[in-house]
């Protein structure tokens, strides 16, 4: 007589992953959690406080100011890098010994460390010893990031646009060579124009990789900080304090770990929201 | 609709092509009469898509030209030729409805809405679509969308060809036969020629009037599927359809007779004169080969397998081997047997290629 037996053993391959997750995941977050009840005077010495902070972030005008400036760079830049991303993948060879060339030219901006972005575009914009800086001011218009908001707007969404639109147009060239020849013939043969091949064929063939990249474009311009902190800091004054900025003032600036800890979890959950949105919005219609 | 005509045509596609394997079709040469049913025949990598893609303007030939009603063709791109293609795998614009789908090339071509509407409704009442008008194509089966390919084609009235490149590749096996029913019916409804690209014998002989055999890049025979079953002109046309193929056994000729193994074997249509040092062979179909009571050729039975209505039965002859269809009521002998081969459908092939006393 065979009773099958439950081999309980196979939990020992899943035992690592769960103690790497509690300590790289679960761990971070509840200590965040515990931090947002409580109100401490130093000493490790914690006093309960409710939901407390958490109605201070939220009635909070500097939060609001935060939120509103970080939802208008992550929207500015979607709006400029999805679209341009889209033209360089179009225009980007498919066969021969450019592709090479152009990919290598694409991922290049990509590779470089985030900070190393930071500086390196704050010296090149520097009015007075920046190129960048220099090419503007001569040619009459009076540029100086470290002083105007518009211009530390501008400079900061320039940035980010050179540095992440090769990757959408990396994930849309993708998505474009994946295009079977047969949809260009049948298109030729059907009498489609440009237009209309882009609009039939490319665009939805190219739908999968794009969800992919608004997704990790919004997520990575929603939490940015490394860049722009070490662009302008936040400033002039307030006007490029993004959340994740506001957020490190915070909680190592003035130590307001309650606030910040609550700010964190709102924040994260802004995060997970919109993302939820994007999935479900783009992928709304593949269900049929 | 019109006559299609491929004069001198050859393609090769290396710059510089230098000897016979660098062609990708050697010289072809053919005339189709408007509104036929023509298939081109052969084995993977024989050149039958190039020379679809040349009739379709996808890729221009190296030589030759290509005439539609005595029209030089060549250079035309494919939206200037008036022709429909249905690829192997169904192309259909996913996130359009199947109405739009069929209404695309005319838009395209800037046809009123309302001519539009007569038109894709015809079209997909002929298809069988009409239930499924309203909805997106991109959730259809293969077979639906291989459909609106085909009406893709069909809506436009100024189609010169309709061309078929391996359509039924991804359709399931029971759908095949009903879509394979469908398209010759619609071929006698429209009336539009059509050019079946195809490696399936089935596919090829229930859709053609008339099959092109290529291989190598080469056309081996063109001709009614009953001339390709009865008097194949090659043993490559003989061996590739049928199932299985023709038996092909080595000979000797001598004052005009034919010789197996020292055995004379009667031939109706009589043997040509082959050159000196010419590989010989006698070419004859399973289904004209019997079991005779003795006197024929000797064979040993090998090997019998049962293939529903009738049985096939393999023998050999020395190294050669020889395939006869018995029906199920006949008796099958064991070990040694006797064949003989119905003289009228025996034929003596040089060096691959038929040979009849003229």
């Amino acid at each position: 007589m065979a009773t099958k037996s439950d081999n309980n053993r196979a939990w020992l391959f899943v035992i690592p992953v769960i103690v790497l997750v509690a300590f790289n995941a679960v761990v971070p977050l509840m200590t965040v959690v515990n931090y947002s009840v409580q109100e401490t005077f130093g000493d490790n010495v914690f006093f309960w406080h409710g939901l407390g902070w958490f109605e201070d972030v939220l009635r909070s005008e500097r939060a609001h100011a935060a939120l509103a400036r970080q939802l208008m760079f992550t929207f500015t830049i979607l709006i400029i890098e999805i679209p341009l991303g889209v033209v360089i993948a179009l225009t980007m060879p498919r066969k021969g010994v450019w592709v090479s060339v152009c990919l290598v030219l694409m991922a290049l901006p990509l590779l470089i460390p985030w900070n190393v972005v930071g500086a390196m575009w704050n010296i090149f914009a520097l009015p007075d010893i920046g190129l960048l800086g220099r090419l503007i001011n001569s040619m009459g218009i009076d540029y100086n990031f470290t002083q105007q908001p518009l211009a530390a707007w501008f400079t900061m969404i320039l940035m980010d646009v050179w540095h992440w639109t090769s990757l959408v147009a990396l994930l849309a060239y993708a998505g474009l060579i994946s295009i079977p020849d047969a949809y260009y013939q049948a298109a030729k043969i059907d009498g489609a124009k440009g237009w209309a091949v882009f609009r039939y064929i490319q665009l939805p063939k190219m739908k999968r990789v794009l969800t992919i990249a608004v997704l990790l474009r919004f997520m990575d311009s929603f939490m940015i900080y490394t860049e722009p902190s070490v662009l302008t800091g936040g400033g002039p004054g307030n006007s490029t304090t993004l959340l994740s900025i506001d957020l490190v003032k915070i909680a190592l600036g003035q130590f307001d770990l309650g606030p910040a800890a609550a700010m964190s979890l709102i924040y994260f959950l802004i995060t997970l929201l919109f993302s939820w949105i994007f999935y479900t919005v783009m992928t709304k219609d593949e269900g049929q | 609709m019109s006559r299609i005509g491929l004069s001198k045509l050859s393609h090769s596609y290396i710059d510089t092509p230098t000897d016979a394997a660098d062609w990708a079709l050697k010289e072809i040469d053919i005339e189709w009469s408007d509104g036929g049913a023509y298939a081109l025949l052969g084995p993977s990598g024989c050149g039958k898509s190039t020379l679809l893609n040349i009739i379709s303007g996808l890729v221009v030939p190296s030589n030759g030209r290509v005439l539609f009603d005595g029209r030089d063709v060549t250079e035309l791109p494919p939206e200037q030729r008036n022709i429909a293609q249905v690829f192997q795998f169904p192309v259909t614009y996913d996130t359009m409805s199947v109405y739009a789908n069929l209404a695309f090339p005319l838009r395209n071509r800037g046809v009123s809405e309302a001519k539009i509407d007569a038109r894709v409704r015809e079209i997909a009442e002929m298809l069988e679509l009409t239930d499924m008008l309203e909805r997106r194509a991109a959730g259809l089966t293969a077979d639906a969308k291989q459909k609106i390919s085909m009406g893709r084609g069909l809506v436009r009235q100024d189609v010169n060809v309709m061309m078929f490149d391996e359509p039924l590749t991804v359709i399931d096996p029971q759908l095949k036969w009903t879509l394979r029913s469908k398209l010759k019916e619609l071929h006698q409804r429209v009336g539009v020629t059509m050019i079946y690209v195809t490696h399936d014998q089935t596919e090829a002989l229930t859709f053609a009037d008339q099959v092109v055999v290529m291989q190598d890049g080469e056309i081996v025979q063109i001709g009614t599927p009953v001339d390709l079953f009865e008097r194949p002109t090659h043993t490559f046309v003989g061996h590739f359809i049928g199932s299985p193929g023709m038996n092909v056994l080595p000979c000797e000729v001598r004052e005009g007779a034919a010789y197996f193994h020292g055995r004379h074997v009667p031939i109706d249509a009589g043997v040509g004169r082959p050159g000196e040092g010419a590989r010989l062979e006698i070419g004859v179909r399973p289904e004209f080969t019997r079991f005779a009571d003795d006197g024929g050729v000797p064979v040993t039975v090998v090997r019998v397998s049962d293939a529903g209505r009738h049985r096939v039965v393999e023998t050999r002859a020395g190294d050669t081997r020889i395939n006869l269809l018995t029906s199920e009521s006949e008796a099958v002998p064991e070990g040694e047997a006797h064949l003989e081969f119905d003289p009228a459908h025996t034929r003596v092939y040089v060096d691959g290629w038929i040979s009849e006393a003229a």
